[in-house]
């Protein structure tokens, strides 16, 4: 491997730059920006550079130093380097750029505008660490500096109450599932002996039954950590919420990256869920499933453009999630990286909509806005048919490939398959319903009929997005990606299973776009809950999912909170507490009284108390 | 024959008296004197113990004892002079400011 050093300065570049941007240019927004702008470019540069000179799987693809050494438990801070993370590199800090410039738009008067740099600087750090970490524990590490990043960032607005609870929904729900990761790291330290993830892998290739009973466990365990990040069924409710955020954030971190650290994970370590004997994996795709059919069936009731798009994350997640489950690891890090592009390609899109009508959000407020915003529109459209999967948008090959998997990987599942079909027919549905309402039609507020196309430091990051969310399906990724599951974790190219999920989509793509033609077309409101009833209120209340949670979960929490609140402030404070400071008073208060100040009242009573120990003590 | 026991009582007597005058006076000048008596008290059974023990070690230990005294005096006395000077009293009924 030439050049070790880079992947390191690739990884610091951006904590650089969030250091001095917390520490010393608060108050010059302009040099901020500039420094978290640069470093990174400078990471996207250098990665271009090291992969250029090393190509996608470097020999002796680990660079590490020993970060602590507690008895057996060593800990290397090392970086793993393969046609994994290397890719990933590229979208993260490629996307991130872009996503970077553009905030320099979106963000421009904004008073915070220093300390949003910083953040997005330190949530860039993170994410590089989750991407390149080389054992559990950095993994871990990294893994809750991306929550504190997202958490600070969701909650950019902490004006508003309702980004301050948003940041703190999205921090306690990622802790439920980041407990059970936790767990399951250490479950498997403790059954294994290391953290390392190439001693790991080297340990499971010669006793595959090394983790018996606890194979399923494991599995399910580390799965609970992607769960929360990645925000599956039933840890999702937190990331429809962080929309609450500035939409760049949206783009970046709940679209486009963070909240793909989960399947980025669950690939990482998929040695560890493919056991024999293990069930993890059908557990995993049927989650996987069960959030990307949910998902789009209330993505199609929402009308704030943000959630739409969110629960469409969701439900791409899903998508991910499901391949990885079915066995095809490396079709869903495919689908992750072409999601990345127009994903965050949509929330840019949005948010330049949601720029130009002065924070109006609800989409039946929108309309006609494609000859007014032609470069948005342009761009959203193609992010759209990427998403939907029409050909040779990028989304079409990935979407195609995790369809595939389903029927010929190696946990194949054919229910999964339909129930990825029907997902895509939704998907359709509601992108359409998105772009007729928002972009076609005739304008329905005064804010719609007065915007205007986006200065160009938005609209450049938009056209250079929608490159790569056109053209990523000709770049082979999923070939560098198969690569790092020693050429299998796909499905291969061409077979029967291709055949029936490209017909599966296309008919699904066409059967979308019919429905939303005729409901959506022109639709000044929407038909759906005439024709659905309860149904479609339900969808739009998100089957009322935050409402049971709130009535279950947050009550029994709050109860213990009481508890633990009358507890604390009788037990602990009242009688323990108060009770030594009130009995030692007391006492004080009594024995101030022998206190007169008089000379020869304290002579007398020593004399007393002398005759009393000698009495004691002689007699 | 005068023996150890009537010295050790007459020792006893003067540290009685000492004390009494310590509890009993309420000026600091006499409280002091009585101090001395007690402990010139103190010095006579030690003189007697030695005397009656064949042990000079009692009598180096008075020697101490005076000297300690003699500048304990000299520190207590230039105490009492700067007290007066401020308060005008010598009266330990006087000087209870420390009481709380």
């Amino acid at each position: 491997m030439k050049l070790p050093l880079l992947p390191w300065l690739i990884l610091f570049l951006p904590l650089l730059a969030a250091a001095a941007g917390m520490l010393w240019t608060l108050r010059s927004p302009a040099r901020t920006a500039r420094l978290s702008v640069g470093a990174i470019a400078g990471s996207f540069l250098l990665s271009v550079v090291f992969i250029a000179v090393n190509g996608w799987l470097p020999a002796g693809a680990e660079s590490a130093v020993t970060w602590l050494a507690v008895g057996d438990l060593s800990v290397d801070l090392g970086l793993q380097l393969d046609s994994l993370s290397l890719p990933m590199l590229l979208v993260v800090t490629g996307v991130g750029g872009v996503i970077h410039v553009y905030s320099l738009g979106y963000l421009r008067d904004d008073p915070g505008f220093a300390r949003y740099f910083a953040c997005l600087s330190l949530f860039t750090f993170a994410m590089l660490g989750v991407v390149l970490a080389n054992n559990f524990l950095m993994l871990f590490v990294f893994w809750e500096l991306v929550g504190v990043s997202s958490y600070l960032l969701i909650g950019f607005w902490f004006g508003r109450p309702a980004a301050a609870d948003a940041g703190k929904k999205a921090f306690l729900t990622n802790r439920v599932g980041d407990f059970g990761f936790l767990l399951g790291i250490l479950l498997v330290w403790s059954t294994l002996g290391t953290l390392d993830f190439g001693e790991l892998r080297k340990i499971i290739s010669v006793r595959p039954d090394v983790l018996g009973g606890a194979a399923t466990l494991a599995g399910l365990l580390i799965f609970c950590g992607a769960v929360g990040k990645s925000a599956q069924f039933p840890l999702h409710v937190w990331l429809p919420d962080a929309m609450e955020g500035p939409t760049p954030v949206s783009a970046l971190i709940h679209a486009a990256t963070m909240v793909a650290a989960g399947v980025y994970m669950l690939c990482r370590v998929f040695f560890l869920l493919d056991l024999p004997g293990s069930h993890a994996l059908d557990i995993i795709g049927w989650i996987g499933g069960i959030t990307a059919l949910f998902a789009a069936v209330v993505a199609l009731q929402q009308n704030d453009i943000k959630r739409i798009l969110a629960y469409s994350t969701l439900s791409q997640l899903g998508y991910m999630v499901m391949a990885v489950g079915v066995g095809g690891p490396a079709t869903g890090m495919y689908h992750l990286t072409t999601h990345a592009f127009f994903k965050a390609l949509l929330f840019l899109g949005a948010g330049s909509v949601i720029h130009a009508l002065h924070h109006q959000q609800n989409i039946w407020k929108m309309g006609g806005l494609s000859w007014r915003m032609p470069v948005t529109f342009l761009t959203f459209l193609v992010a759209t048919l990427a998403l939907c999967g029409v050909p040779p948008f990028s989304g079409f090959f990935s979407k195609d490939a995790v369809l595939a998997a389903t029927l010929t990987g190696n946990h194949a599942n054919y229910l999964l398959f339909g129930l990825g079909v029907a997902v895509a027919v939704l998907t359709t549905l509601y992108m359409f319903r998105l772009v007729f309402v928002v972009f076609l039609g005739s304008t329905r507020s005064a804010h719609a009929n007065a915007a205007q196309e986006s200065p160009r430091i938005m609209t450049w990051p938009l056209a250079l997005l929608a490159l790569p969310s056109a053209l990523a399906g000709f770049w082979a990724i999923d070939g560098i990606y198969a690569g790092a599951f020693g050429g299998e974790g796909g499905a291969g190219h061409g077979g029967w299973g291709h055949t029936i999920a490209m017909l599966a989509s296309l008919a699904a793509v066409i059967g979308g776009f019919v429905l939303a033609w005729r409901l959506y077309r022109d639709a000044m409101d929407d038909p759906l809950p005439a024709k659905l009833g309860g149904l479609a209120e339900a969808m739009r209340d998100r089957f009322y999912l935050d409402e049971v949670y709130q009535g279950t979960v947050i009550r029994f929490q709050d109860a213990c909170a009481g508890f633990a609140d009358l507890f604390d402030r009788w037990i602990i404070a009242g009688v323990a507490v108060r009770g030594v400071h009130g009995t030692t008073e007391f006492v004080g208060r009594a024995l101030r009284l022998a206190q007169t100040g008089n000379l020869r009242t304290y002579a007398f009573l020593t004399v007393l108390g002398l005759a009393l120990i000698l009495y004691l003590a002689l007699g | 024959m005068i023996g150890l026991e009537h010295y050790l009582t007459v020792s006893a007597l003067l540290f009685c008296l000492g004390l009494f005058g310590v509890i009993a006076r309420r000026n600091l000048l006499v409280i002091y004197m009585s101090l001395e008596l007690m402990l010139n008290a103190a010095n006579l059974a030690l003189v007697a113990f030695s005397r009656f023990n064949q042990d000079l070690n009692g009598q180096v230990m008075v020697f101490f004892v005076i000297t300690v005294a003699a500048a304990e005096v000299a520190v207590g006395l230039a105490l009492i002079v700067a007290l007066y000077r401020r308060r005008q009293s010598a009266n330990v009924e006087h000087l209870t400011t420390l009481k709380l």
